[in-house]
């Protein structure tokens, strides 16, 4: 129970003014500019992006300088933005096979058309802290081959599925909108689509935390990274004054292909399945986080028990959203002083209680 | 309702449009005489657009998440509609997309402007993006395998 509490104005006022003062920080550094934070944070501007569920890299840029760095609190930021705006309506899906193709790996087959693609990755660095940097030099520039890759290269599982092992996606042929939470609540059971959209959303570190829970066993599904891809993509949208998709521009993307062990079941052959994960910009360890959830959370449909944390749907969905949740935690610092009153008065009287009854078995066992 | 042929080319162009910058449109603009004269149909505003993906990449739809997008419509002195849908929140670029999209519906005018505008944005795409794929083809792997000795 809240009540309201008169008298802090002025308190809040003066310290949102030493906020502004702390986030500036030491004035005889240069202040950081909107567009530095875009082009050399970019990662965090991508996370921000991701679960703030909202494209823009300068207002994801914007809202990490607000928030002094702090990305859930950027992503309450980036989310409370949105509700501002009108909605336009909805792009046709991505063409995620046709992306301009930044970066390309497949676990599972060597050899795939058009190669194994490194692209600018953290693998294979070996994490040790470069001083040059420290020091304001430009890098060299990266070396440029004679080919260029191909304009777009086939997802990796289409083209080498031949012999059918691995499940196909199919796109339904019942064309109904796919549910979407910024309009409509949670609901059980979820679909793929809604779970999809949840976990796009959802907190890095949770799905994280979740993923690497099926990898030890809690749920344990045995994945393969298919393919992993980073490039743009182009977003079309059906435009009513044209009466024709108009292309908007492009887009980063980060997606991922799980590739999973599966016993079969009553109604399908032994085969490998699939889990799918993707997120706006660069985000790779998000998308597999995600593509090993969605596998995990496909668990009954699927015919496999249902006895881990990953595997439980309402468990997940329920708690994967980081907005929600420093929320509730949160308002764990706002006054609950008459609450407190009450469960103190309630402590006093069962001491009271338990006091009498000591002293009432005391005065028996001295008769 | 326009034919198969115009909606295709009109698609190319506000396509090449909504990629190219506003300081090159405003450019493009600047270089018109005499300085074309246009009213303001519906006034630039900003949204959002539910960006949608594929389950497996190829499967059933879902909503990935939104992106902000500007869009605007003109009358051109002639009263074809021009219509600009560009992403991001530049108002004044979603205009000036409108005001070129009304322009090159006008067979005198088209030709020059695909050449002022349409062609270079064209053009800069095509090598930004090889730029890019010569760049990821730097970073191709090459296996080799090596050979056990007896």
């Amino acid at each position: 129970m809240y009540v309201a509490v008169k008298g802090g104005e002025r308190a809040i006022a003066n310290a949102h003014a030493w906020l502004a003062e702390e986030r500036r920080g030491d004035p005889g550094v240069p202040e950081l500019s909107i567009a530095q934070i875009r082009e050399q944070q970019r990662l965090a501007v991508d996370r921000v992006m991701t679960e703030g569920s909202l494209y823009d890299p300068d207002l994801a840029a914007l809202a990490l300088k607000q928030a002094r760095g702090d990305q859930v609190e950027a992503i309450f930021l980036l989310r409370a933005y949105r509700t501002t705006l009108a909605r336009f309506g909805a792009s046709l899906p991505l063409e995620t096979g046709r992306m301009t193709v930044r970066r390309r790996v497949s676990a599972i087959f060597k050899d795939v058309p058009g190669g194994q693609v490194l692209g600018p990755t953290f693998d294979y660095t070996h994490r040790l802290l470069d001083f040059t940097l420290a020091a304001n030099g430009e890098p060299p520039a990266a070396p440029v081959a004679e080919a260029p890759l191909a304009d777009t290269l086939p997802p990796v599982i289409d083209v080498l599925n031949r012999e059918r092992l691995i499940e196909a996606e199919v796109v339904p042929a019942d064309e109904a909108p796919p549910a979407d939470l910024t309009r409509e609540p949670l609901r059980f059971p979820a679909s793929r689509a809604m779970r999809l959209q949840n976990l796009a959303r959802g907190d890095e570190g949770f799905l994280l935390a979740l993923g690497y829970s099926t990898q030890r066993g809690y749920g344990r599904n045995h994945p393969f990274a298919g393919e992993i891809r980073f490039g743009e993509v182009t977003v079309e949208l059906e435009a009513p004054e044209l009466g024709f998709a108009v292309e908007l521009g492009d887009i980063e993307l980060t997606e991922c292909q799980m590739v999973n062990q599966f016993a079969g079941s009553k109604t399908e052959p032994p085969q490998f399945t699939r889990g799918y994960g993707t997120s706006f910009g660069h985000g790779e360890r998000k998308a597999m986080a995600m593509a090993l959830v969605d596998r995990s959370l496909r668990a009954a449909e699927l015919g496999e028990e249902v006895s881990s944390p990953a595997q439980d749907t309402e468990f997940v969905l329920y708690h994967s959203d980081n907005v929600e949740a420093q929320g509730f935690v949160q308002h764990l610092k706002l006054p609950h002083y008459v609450d407190f009153q009450s469960e103190l008065t309630v402590i006093r009287a069962m001491r009271r209680a338990a006091a009498q009854t000591a002293e009432a078995a005391l005065a028996e066992a001295a008769e | 309702m326009e034919k198969t042929d115009d909606i295709a080319s009109r698609k190319r162009r506000l396509a090449a449009l909504a990629r190219t910058d506003r300081d090159a449109l405003e450019g493009a603009l600047r270089r018109i005489t005499p300085v074309p004269r246009y009213d303001v149909v519906k006034p630039a505003e900003t949204g959002l657009v539910m960006v949608r993906g594929r389950a497996g990449g190829t499967g059933a739809p879902f909503n990935l998440g939104e992106m902000t997008v500007t869009r605007c419509v003109v009358r051109g002195e002639d009263g074809a509609l021009g219509v600009g849908y560009v992403a991001g929140r530049d108002r004044r670029k979603a205009e000036l997309v409108a005001v070129f999209d009304a322009l090159l519906q006008d067979p005198a005018r088209a030709q020059a402007l695909e050449d002022d505008v349409i062609a270079p944005a064209e053009q800069r795409r095509q090598v930004q993006r090889a730029r890019t794929l010569a760049r990821a083809a730097a970073t191709r792997v090459d296996f080799f395998t090596v050979v056990r000795g007896e």
